[in-house]
């Protein structure tokens, strides 16, 4: 995390939404809801992740930038506890996640997370997606867990759909179902693997929208992206990794036109150029 | 093809399309009357061939003995009774104990080794041996044994010799269907909070389950069958029931008769398998995979 970027902030807190805490605020006016130091993470001989240091505050929403195995995706499985870390450490809510003794279960059920492919369970239908960890994890009755699947499912407006199978929707449509399984716990945070990566360009606003909605709620979000626009409009913060490290984190404003360090400048450049 | 059309917005084929639609109809129409000319043709030429041989009047007399047939058939018929019994009772615990097995097999972690270890062995064991000689040492070699209150039944033993080989194959029908699943729904179920058990029992296994649908109704077509062996071991069966009336008459007709109603059987659960595979929908996306239509 280099200091100098932090200084020069304005950003996102212009928009002015009910989020209290923007990328401006001074270090520790908010205990952290995550708290990520010195995590390592290699597959092999292929260091994945090289020391991240990331702290993400109730409310913020956190994007992570950077090339195709950069370590994003690692990162944010880590941290879900679907991989193990090698060395370093991740608290929670104040809880050290990565102590063996902890649940892991119990961790994961206070976070969503949305992958990529959608990962939808194809053999039930959109609402018992919703609802099955309710059920199981949650321990809420069938009905009581359906009632809830619904409504989170007309949040993201697609009620209609409830009785469908996944694979009669778009992608779009799934990708908005999987982010209503997520939420529909009530997750301290979500965490977003490139959600839109997979999608159809006319497909890919439908989704960018509903987590524009989801931020102005005030839900703490990590999410690794590819969409630079879409960064910058809803995160408060950028972070841009590189061969597993953060080489720059900043108000997203400030990272995204205005980048301090080469790597990041080099890396936006050739976005850009697509 | 073309009647299939939604004639929508007032959509009436061109005439290049009337053409390109007349010109299939026709391809269709010869196809369907070569595949019965030479359907025709070749039963025609199998048949004088068997016809012509020189034993063909004493085959005949021995194997297609109208009044053997009419004498046999009550008899053979209630022998099948008993092998549909059997077919039902097995393929039920040939499910379970072949789920079961399959489940040991992908279990992870040190502390089930022995599990995994046994079950590995327990395939590799029973998918080697031949089925007959399971159930030979099974239905002479168990009775033998002369526990108390152990069943001497050639029908219980022949029936379980059966499900000891058959969930054999079917755990490595289940295994394949468990692998099939992709990784990435496990790790969907996990970060909902799912534990390893639940994400097993309500994730992977009712989506492998259902793709390996087709096969297993495969295997329960090959158990229909298989389950006239328990004949070997005395049990009254529709094949034991032929082999008594074919050695009252001397003649052989029961047997065929046998076999018609073996083949009356499987037939359906073919036919069924068939339509089944077809199916779309339930058995998930590749099923109904758009566009392929003439490339099929």
């Amino acid at each position: 995390m280099s200091e100098e970027a932090r200084t020069s902030g304005e950003a996102a807190a212009s928009e002015g939404g009910p989020v209290p805490s923007g990328p401006t605020s001074g270090a520790g006016d908010a205990t952290p809801l995550l708290r990520v130091r010195g995590v390592r993470k290699a597959f092999g001989e292929n260091v994945v992740l090289d020391g991240i240091d990331l702290d993400v505050r109730p409310h913020q929403v956190i994007a992570l930038i950077g090339a195709s195995g950069s370590g994003k995706s690692t990162l944010l499985r880590t941290i879900n506890l679907l991989e193990e870390v090698d060395d370093g450490d991740i608290w929670l809510d104040g809880e050290d996640i990565c102590d063996p003794r902890v649940d892991a279960n119990a961790v994961r059920a206070r976070m969503g997370m949305v992958f990529q492919s959608y990962n939808l369970f194809g053999h039930l239908r959109v609402v018992e997606n919703v609802a099955l960890a309710q059920r199981l994890v949650h321990k809420v009755a069938r009905e009581e867990a359906e009632a809830r699947a619904l409504a989170v499912l007309e949040r993201v407006g697609l009620a209609h759909k409830a009785r469908a199978f996944p694979d009669e929707l778009s992608g779009g449509q799934q990708q908005r179902v999987a982010i209503a399984r997520a939420i529909v716990s009530s997750p301290r945070l979500l965490l977003l693997d490139e959600v839109t990566s997979a999608l159809d360009p006319e497909l890919v606003g439908e989704v960018l929208e509903l987590l524009t909605e989801l931020r102005a709620e005030g839900r703490t979000m990590l999410i690794a992206t590819h969409e630079m626009a879409f960064a910058r409009e809803v995160a408060d913060e950028v972070c841009f990794l590189h061969e597993g490290r953060i080489h720059e984190q900043g108000p997203a404003a400030q990272v995204l036109t205005d980048p301090h360090q080469p790597r990041t400048r080099e890396f936006l450049r050739r976005m850009l150029a697509h | 093809m073309s009647d299939m059309r939604e004639r929508a917005g007032g959509w009436e084929p061109s005439a290049r399309q009337r053409e390109r639609d007349a010109l299939r109809r026709r391809a269709a129409r010869r196809s369907t009357v070569t595949a019965l000319l030479s359907t025709l043709v070749v039963t025609t030429l199998v048949v004088l061939a068997v016809v012509n041989t020189p034993g063909w009047p004493r085959v005949r007399k021995s194997f297609l003995d109208r009044d053997v047939a009419v004498a046999s058939f009550p008899k053979v018929l209630e022998g099948l009774w008993l092998n549909v019994r059997v077919l039902v009772v097995a393929a039920v615990a040939i499910f379970f104990f072949a789920l079961l097995l399959a489940i040991c097999r992908t279990l992870r972690g040190p502390v089930f080794f022995p599990l995994r270890a046994a079950a590995t062995a327990y395939v590799d064991l029973f998918r080697g041996l031949p089925l007959l000689l399971v159930l030979l040492v099974v239905g002479f070699g168990v009775p033998g044994l002369r526990i108390p209150g152990m069943t001497t039944s050639p029908v219980l033993l022949g029936g379980l010799a059966i499900v000891l080989t058959y969930s054999a194959y079917v755990a490595e029908v289940f295994r394949a269907g468990i692998e099939s699943v992709h990784p990435s729904q496990v790790a969907a179920a996990r970060s909902l909070g799912l534990t390893r058990t639940e994400a097993m029992r309500h994730v992977v296994l009712p989506q492998a389950v259902r793709r390996v649908v087709p096969p297993l109704l495969n295997d329960l077509v090959a158990l229909s069958k298989d389950s006239g062996l328990i004949s070997v071991l005395g049990a009254y069966d529709a094949i034991r029931a032929a082999q008594v009336v074919t050695s009252q008459y001397a003649n052989f007709t029961p047997y065929i008769v046998a076999g018609f109603l073996f083949i009356l059987l499987t037939i359906p659960l073919t036919r069924f398998t068939d339509a089944f595979a077809r199916r779309s929908g339930w058995l998930g996306a590749q099923a109904g995979v758009a566009g392929g239509g003439a490339l099929r």
